[in-house]
């Protein structure tokens, strides 16, 4: 709507109705907050006791127990293992997987929405609640966590690579199509290079999840550094349990200092 | 020999982009398109190559229909149409003698072209080609690292590493300083003759297309409404190339007030 005056003195960002709807989604938002907050049965005695609790557990755990480092440190590097032997097979999974799920190289509509399912399906599931069900499958040990961890990755990978061959500069490839190329040489040519330093960057960026994410998946059974975490803790040996906590700090550590060397390395 | 009868381009179903064109050119010839932004050249250059499908009509170069080819035939005949871009549309991340060997990829074994391994013939032909453009000692560089004039020159390699029997330029210079955009159509006139080929430059700077070329085809709407040497493109006929406002002429100016009258 234009004003009759052409040089009015007044000058608002909102109108009055913005500004009430504005003001009425804000109150909605701080009313859902209480509502969610008034809805959960909290036991605020045993909030309120934390504090006590902490320092007696942190009592129980000093000092930690370094007898056992031996084959904790063992299992530690078995999940090293499940973390990059996972992450290996996902980054080649996932490359089809984006292809199809991306919607400027997908061959069609069943192609695209078939690459959308198994984006969504593997996102939408827990690594945990993949590693249960795959315990259920292989039983328990180490290949049904490299194959959860595996799972839950392709879905993280083949979003984002997807996402960054949409995102690609088109003139090169119509460049190329002008040449007589075909598609895979257009493909090759055009496309891979674009999405290089996205694909290194996913891959180390998961592979760095995928190694804290391996540190759990021994309480339910699929292998790793976990199992000892949740032995000790049933048997109430908090001071083993120390000692894992803090090698599994120090092996998170580890693995941010190795990634960042590694982006700087090959990105 | 590039004959193009009766073409017609309409995208979806609106009103067509080109209106039954007509356009022969023959031999080693610099041909100029010159015309308002909006009046249907870089669609009549991609119908040739048939980036772009044409709706009806046909386009015939050296005795090959374009306009009937599909799959692995239309990508065969597109080995034999060099195109120049605008924006260069050269691979950033690919070293200069790749993007120069991509301009081989239709002939190129799938292997081949994966791995790199370029045929002697093929490497020889770059080295000569850089180096009669000048670009011959950026060999390794990445091609992102060329300033524009030196991109547009990988480009035009590109296109020749094809030995096409004609070449496209859409806007080749519009993103180049002036003196730059004058060498690459020096260039492209010498290569014409140097190679017999006949080429079709989309072109914005009138004052290039008269100096470089040897022909010039004024399109306005779809339609060729001059066609004749540099020498006879005089004031009258440049007004009617470049009058008028693109909407108006597809009639879908209802209720705007034309700029001069409301400043009166």
């Amino acid at each position: 709507m234009v004003s009759m005056d052409p040089t009015p003195q007044e000058w608002a960002r909102y109108t009055p109705r913005e500004r009430m709807l504005r003001f009425a989604v804000f109150l909605f938002t701080a009313l859902a907050i209480v509502w969610s907050l008034t809805s959960i049965d909290v036991i605020w005695a045993w909030v309120f006791d934390a504090p006590q609790q902490m320092a007696d557990l942190f009592g129980r755990m000093v000092p930690p127990d370094a007898r056992n480092l031996p084959s904790i440190l063992s299992v530690l590097l078995e999940t090293v293992n499940i973390a990059t032997i996972a992450t290996a097979i996902a980054v080649v999974v996932s490359l089809p997987v984006a292809y199809i799920a991306a919607q400027n190289t997908t061959p069609n509509a069943a192609t695209l929405w078939l690459g959308r399912f198994i984006l969504v399906s593997s996102r939408s599931v827990n690594t945990i609640i993949w590693a249960l069900l795959f315990v259920a499958i292989f039983g328990p040990g180490i290949i049904a966590g490299i194959v959860a961890i595996m799972f839950r990755s392709i879905g993280f990978i083949g979003k984002l690579l997807g996402e960054a061959i949409e995102e690609i500069d088109k003139r090169p490839v119509e460049a190329l199509e002008a040449t007589g190329a075909s598609r895979f040489k257009v493909i090759v040519y055009a496309i891979v290079p674009q999405v290089m330093p996205t694909f290194w960057a996913v891959a180390i960026l998961r592979w760095d999840i995928n190694l804290r994410e391996s540190t759990v998946l021994g309480l339910v059974g699929a292998g790793g550094i976990g199992i000892i975490l949740q032995s000790a803790i049933d048997t109430f040996n908090w001071q083993e349990a120390a000692t894992v906590l803090l090698s599994i700090l120090a092996l998170v550590v580890l693995g941010e200092v190795v990634s960042a060397w590694l982006r700087k390395r090959v990105i | 020999m590039l004959k193009i009868s009766q073409l017609v381009k309409r995208y979806g179903n609106g009103a067509p982009v080109l209106k039954g064109l007509d356009l022969e050119v023959p031999g080693e010839s610099v041909v100029a398109i010159i015309g308002a932004s909006g009046a249907g050249k870089s669609t009549l250059l991609r119908c040739i190559n048939r980036l772009v499908e044409p709706s009806s009509g046909t386009i015939e170069l050296n005795g090959l229909m374009l306009t009937d080819l599909k799959g692995a035939g239309l990508r065969a005949a597109r080995r034999r149409i060099g195109m120049i871009f605008q924006s260069f549309n050269l691979v950033d991340r690919l070293t200069v003698m790749e993007n120069v060997q991509s301009g081989r990829l239709g002939y190129l074994p799938t292997w081949r072209a994966v791995f790199r391994r370029y045929p002697k013939e093929d490497i020889r032909r770059a080295y000569e080609l850089m180096e009669r453009v000048g670009i011959a000692h950026y060999a390794n560089k990445r091609a992102d690292e060329l300033s524009g004039g030196e991109r547009q020159r990988v480009g035009v390699v590109r296109a020749l590493m094809q030995e096409p029997e004609i070449l496209l330029a859409d806007e080749p210079t519009a993103s180049l300083d002036p003196k730059t955009s004058e060498q690459i159509m020096e260039l492209l006139r010498a290569l014409s003759r140097e190679f017999a080929l006949p080429v079709l430059i989309n072109i914005h700077n009138v004052a290039e297309a008269k100096l470089y070329t040897d022909r010039i085809v004024g399109m306005r709407y779809g339609r060729i409404i001059f066609d004749a040497e540099p020498a006879a493109l005089d004031t009258a006929a440049m007004d009617d190339i470049y009058a008028g406002v693109p909407a108006e002429e597809r009639g879908e100016m209802v209720n705007v007030t034309p700029l001069r009258a409301k400043n009166a």
